[in-house]
């Protein structure tokens, strides 16, 4: 057991406890706060893959903003203390149903793996060579130059959608 | 490992450290003669009128999202911020019809008045 | 990964605390010796000699205070509303370098706590975590005045976030790397602040804005929200806050200094390194001033024409002026090193003309009123 494997399966633990604690929650600002441990998490495992661009990206993206769109939702609707009783009697069977065949795949996935003995990714000193930023921005504009362009519409769309959503038409009380 | 992000995970629990040590201080050294007109939400000396939290405006939903947006934008430019000498003009055009996308979303935004405060 | 190592480390991080607190301490009495001068008084001046006792006596005072919690405040959240915003000010200097590195008992000592490729990634991630103190403490008080200045100081955070962001990115452009190491390097001959003069200024304004100071400080104006999101805190817990505050100030201008005012670079500093440090310290000195006369000078800007500043003005502005600079390196790389100077020079004529709308557009209004 290396240093690596011994941290990994501690944040691993750290992320399934800060999923279950979200959809334990009573109260929905807990739920978010716990959401938002969970995304720490998962940028370092980013970290740990020796993708720090995406790891940090994760946090300003996920943490700092989506994040504080939900404090935002959940403030405005007034919404922080969650109701006692299920509002959608047929939700709780469908999500177990539904989490069981996400296992039964990953299970599958991971056990047609298991031959392969590689070890943990475990990035060394040049992750952190300006280079490999420079690299990974090149391939972006490059080589995923479409999937690029295209992401910008769908912020358009986001934005219009929200606008439509939110404000009244003139004339309309 | 690396080695550096090690090195700010050390500084980040040094200074949490230090947080709960100063209100560690705070709790032990104050005084604690807490009364039901001390615990009464602060408003200006007038007796608190209805609930504490309520619910705010929608405005500031959209703001987020806007925010989120421009966020993820920003996110963008900053790898194009590195490589935006060897992509050349090439480079520059394309992030410039990213943009303009962008932008037209923009204008739509402030011709609803979504960037209004009333 | 050695013993050592990590004793280095924890020493490190123990001692830019400490100068982060003790200049959080001594910026407060510099602040009021300082507005004090601007406005013909004195200011402290009785505990010790010229008052420079002043932040300790401050500090024990806080210390014996009675802490109150409203008796429907969420506990949990209020206790730790004041270190989920103290943590994010203190980290954010990780990656500030105040030096490059000196000899010390026998080893080579770094004068910052890590230096990473994505540095200015790092600082905007951190930035962006800040905002969870201000909306937690705010809510967790179960008081409107808190709720109300909570929500006003997270949404004026983040609009002005973005033009922070590509105020980095001007930066990032002339230095074309996102180390902080590397972008202190490239100024070795010229500061960015005369390549992008207005870079610089959006920075200087939007930071304003971040960290809550005049005249950006609707959310906390005493008058209308008696004191914003920290209004139920009190001893330590109100002292973490405030101290956050002061923190966010200290370590946006050495980020500011860093970026856009050549670091630690100064005369002589690489013949001996340990004059990195006193350089920070004085273009530090320098930058918190201006925050100060800022707050000595300005009156609060309106709310909803705060938010309208930084949406209308400084984004169109902050965009426009990352695609100058993007454009004259462009040019200055292919054509000819000379018209590197056409980046201050549209940037200049950029700020002119957006002064000149706000002008037109203010005159209008004052004209519709009339």
């Amino acid at each position: 057991m290396d240093l690596t494997l011994i941290l990994f399966i501690v944040l691993a633990v750290v992320a399934i406890l800060t999923a279950l604690g979200m959809l334990a929650s009573r109260s929905a600002i807990y739920a978010a706060l716990f959401l938002v441990l969970n995304f720490a998490t998962v940028a370092i495992f980013y970290l740990m893959l020796g993708a720090p661009f995406i790891a940090m990206a994760q946090v300003t993206v996920y943490a700092g903003a989506i994040m504080v769109l939900f404090l935002f939702v959940i403030m405005l609707l007034g919404a922080e203390k969650l109701p006692k009783g299920e509002v959608l009697p047929w939700q709780r069977p469908l999500a177990i149903g539904l989490a069981a065949v996400l296992l039964a795949e990953a299970g599958y996935l991971l056990f047609q793996r298991l031959h392969i003995t590689a070890g943990l990714a475990n990035p060394g000193a040049e992750v952190n060579a300006p280079e490999a930023i420079q690299a990974m921005a090149l391939s972006l504009f490059n080589q995923y130059l479409l999937p690029f362009e295209v992401t910008s519409v769908l912020l358009l769309v986001a934005m219009v959608g929200v606008i439509v959503l939110t404000k009244k038409e003139k004339g309309e009380s | 490992m690396l080695l550096e992000y090690t090195a700010i995970a050390a500084f980040i629990i040094v200074t949490a450290a230090i947080g709960f040590i100063a209100i560690g201080l705070g709790m032990l050294f104050g005084p604690k003669k807490s009364t039901d007109k001390k615990a009464m939400p602060y408003e200006s000396g007038m007796n608190p009128i209805g609930p504490g939290t309520r619910r705010m405006p929608v405005h500031f939903y959209l703001i987020a999202v806007l925010f989120i947006l421009f966020d993820i934008e920003v996110v963008f430019l900053l790898p194009y911020a590195i490589a935006f000498r060897q992509l050349g003009l090439f480079g520059l055009i394309e992030m410039l019809i990213f943009i303009v996308i962008l932008l037209v979303g923009y204008f739509y935004a402030w011709k609803k008045g979504a960037l209004e405060w009333e | 990964m050695t013993f050592a190592l990590l004793i280095e480390w924890l020493i490190k991080g123990f001692v830019l605390v400490l100068v982060l607190l003790g200049g959080f301490a001594y910026l407060t009495l510099y602040e009021r010796k300082a507005l004090a001068r601007i406005q013909v008084r004195i200011g402290p001046n009785r505990a010790g000699p010229w008052g420079i006792l002043q932040p300790i006596a401050d500090a024990i005072k806080l210390i014996f205070k009675e802490e109150l919690i409203p008796a429907k405040a969420d506990k949990l959240l209020f206790i730790l509303a004041p270190v989920v915003t103290l943590v994010p000010a203190l980290v954010i200097t990780a990656v500030v370098p105040w030096g490059s590195e000196i000899m010390m008992f026998g080893r080579v000592i770094t004068l910052y706590i890590a230096d990473i490729n994505v540095g200015v990634l790092y600082i905007m991630s951190v930035a962006s975590i800040a905002v969870y103190g201000v909306v937690l403490a705010g809510w967790s008080s179960n008081n409107k005045y808190a709720m109300m200045g909570g929500l006003r100081s997270s949404a004026q955070m983040i609009s002005y976030e973005m033009s922070l962001g590509l105020a980095f990115i001007s930066a990032i452009m002339l230095a074309g790397s996102m180390r902080m190491l590397d972008i202190v390097e490239a100024q070795r001959t010229l500061w960015f602040v005369l390549l992008q003069p207005v870079g610089t200024a959006i920075f200087l304004i939007a930071t304003l804005a971040e960290v809550n100071r005049p005249p950006f400080d609707m959310p906390e104006a005493e008058q209308e929200l008696t004191a914003g999101y920290h209004v139920e805190y009190s001893g330590m817990k109100f002292a973490l806050l405030f101290m956050a505050e002061y923190d966010k100030m200290i370590a946006i201008s050495a980020i500011g200094a860093t970026l856009f005012f050549g670091g630690f670079r100064g005369p002589f500093v690489d013949t001996y390194p340990w004059l990195g440090p006193i350089y920070m310290l004085l273009k530090l000195v320098i930058l918190l001033f201006g925050m100060i006369w800022v707050r000595a000078t300005f009156p609060r800007i309106r709310y909803d024409r705060l938010m309208a500043f930084g949406w209308k003005v400084m984004l169109p502005l902050s965009l426009a002026i990352v695609f100058i600079t993007a454009a004259g390196i462009l040019l200055a790389e292919q054509v000819n090193p000379l018209l590197i100077w056409t980046v201050p020079a549209l940037s200049l004529l950029a700020g002119v003309f957006t002064i000149a709308m706000i002008d037109r557009e203010l005159r209008r209004k004052e004209y519709a009123r009339a």
